[in-house]
């Protein structure tokens, strides 16, 4: 069969560069979807109404346990029957924050935890009311915890992006089969693609990793 | 909903079971094969291992998994999609699971080891008696937590045409035009599935504990997962979940 290409691969990176733009953007928008939703969740279930911790509970493990592809696949083709129009990659976006956002809040929740209890009970012994006992006392310290830990959760979701593809989002893979129902020839496109995934997750990683030693100690 | 819909949900559900079977089967033999190899005494075999490792988690499950359906072909192994799948979710979670076996070997006291050498245990002995033996119970919550993720991988095999819970799904779809009924139903039984598989590692994780003459710990919740850690006990390297 044929052999390896560099010209081919010359050819096509333009195409997919422009997917791998497409890769971080969703990326990119997910995690702050997911940052923000979870720490909703985080403090939802700390609640100390069981009419507000157990609903968000069961909601938070029924979207963990449960394939992303089918939860994005639910979004593309149920939210327009409900009269809201988005686009695939809003949707996509939408369908990995929402994924995400029930593993952020298990961090969120292991950084509220870590805090130690003389903070609280020096925020109570201050007279601190409830919202700045959370705002400038528990979420600072908290937060600064959990940042590798999200981090590492920004390199899973990058490599879940892929998924789009099959909701018709021009990330990478798509880009990478579209190229290769053309031309019929899968092995650079998708070889490139997977090479791109491990040049761009590996570093960041390894960034992760220092970052880890000097915020946590 | 006809009884030939949930004939065929039924269908989808047990070739996600097998998928995720065998996937773990590999999985497992990879994690272990690489989680020993990384602490091995030899450069070569630890840089190789620790290559492996960085690879397969680097990139996409789901490119993986492409790239030995399309690409693989062209250089003359033509694999049928169940096994690309099986290939694919074997070769990417056993990396993981390596990082979880290095990891609870490395826990193990050194005592134990000096202890097994005065003992004069062969290396294999001292890996199977004394190391694994007392690794597993450690290895069986993040054991658990990878299960459920591989399971909700597998959903990726339907993108290869294989007729797994979610490909019936679209099929189901596609007759009857009742997305929110058929995508609600199979995401309820992608849930029952992985309830059923975290009770079946709890057992076994009970099990382990138990044959190290260890109590079990009393866990609350439905799924109760070992909490994302944060702090230097954080699973840093590649990204993975936990």
């Amino acid at each position: 069969m044929n052999t390896w290409s560099w010209g081919y691969v010359g050819d096509i990176l333009p195409d997919l560069l422009k997917g791998l733009g497409v890769t971080v953007e969703a990326t990119l928008l997910g995690s702050l979807v997911s940052f923000a939703l979870g720490l909703v969740w985080a403090l939802a279930l700390r609640s100390p109404s069981r009419w507000v911790a157990w609903p968000v509970g069961a909601v938070v493990e029924f979207v963990r346990n449960t394939p992303l592809l089918v939860q994005l696949f639910f979004l593309f083709f149920v939210l327009p029957s409900w009269g809201l129009t988005f686009s695939p990659l809003v949707t996509g976006v939408i369908g990995l924050g929402l994924h995400y956002s029930t593993y952020t809040a298990e961090v969120y929740r292991a950084g509220i935890d870590g805090v130690p209890a003389g903070q609280w009970e020096a925020a109570v012994a201050l007279n601190l009311p409830r919202r700045r006992t959370w705002t400038a006392v528990i979420l600072p310290q908290a937060l600064r915890r959990v940042v590798p830990a999200l981090g590492n959760y920004v390199i899973a979701m990058f490599k879940d992006t892929p998924m789009l593809a099959a909701i018709t989002v021009g990330d990478m893979l798509f880009q990478a089969n579209t190229i290769g129902a053309t031309t019929f020839d899968y092995m650079e496109p998708i070889t490139v693609v997977g090479v791109l995934f491990i040049v761009i997750s590996y570093p960041t990683s390894l960034l992760l990793r220092a970052l880890e030693r000097r915020l946590v100690r | 909903m006809t009884g030939a819909l949930w004939e065929l949900f039924f269908k989808g559900v047990w070739i996600t079971v097998q998928l995720t079977v065998y996937s773990a089967a590999l999985a497992a033999a990879v994690a272990f094969g690489v989680g020993i190899a990384r602490t091995s005494r030899l450069r070569v075999v630890r840089f190789l291992s620790g290559a492996y490792v960085e690879i397969f988690r680097g990139t996409s499950a789901l490119v993986l998994m492409f790239w030995l359906f399309f690409a693989l072909p062209l250089l003359g192994w033509q694999l049928a999609g169940v096994w690309a799948g099986t290939l694919a979710l074997g070769l990417s979670y056993g990396a993981y699971g390596s990082e979880v076996v290095r990891g609870a070997l490395g826990a193990v006291a050194p005592a134990q080891r000096e202890a097994a050498i005065a003992l004069s245990f062969t290396p294999w002995q001292r890996m199977r008696k004394v190391f694994l033996s007392q690794a597993l119970p450690e290895m069986m919550p993040p054991f658990t937590n990878l299960l459920i993720e591989l399971l909700k991988c597998t959903a990726l095999a339907s993108l290869l045409s294989i007729g797994e819970l979610t490909f019936e799904a679209k099929l189901a779809r596609l007759s009857t035009g009742e997305s929110a009924q058929v995508y609600g139903i199979i995401l309820v039984l992608y849930f029952v599935i992985a309830f059923v598989v975290t009770r079946i590692m709890r057992l076994a994780e009970r099990r382990a504990k138990a044959s190290v003459g260890r109590a079990p710990e009393i866990s609350g919740g439905l799924f109760s997962r070992t909490p994302a850690v944060t702090g230097t006990a954080a699973p840093a390297a590649g990204g993975g979940k936990p």
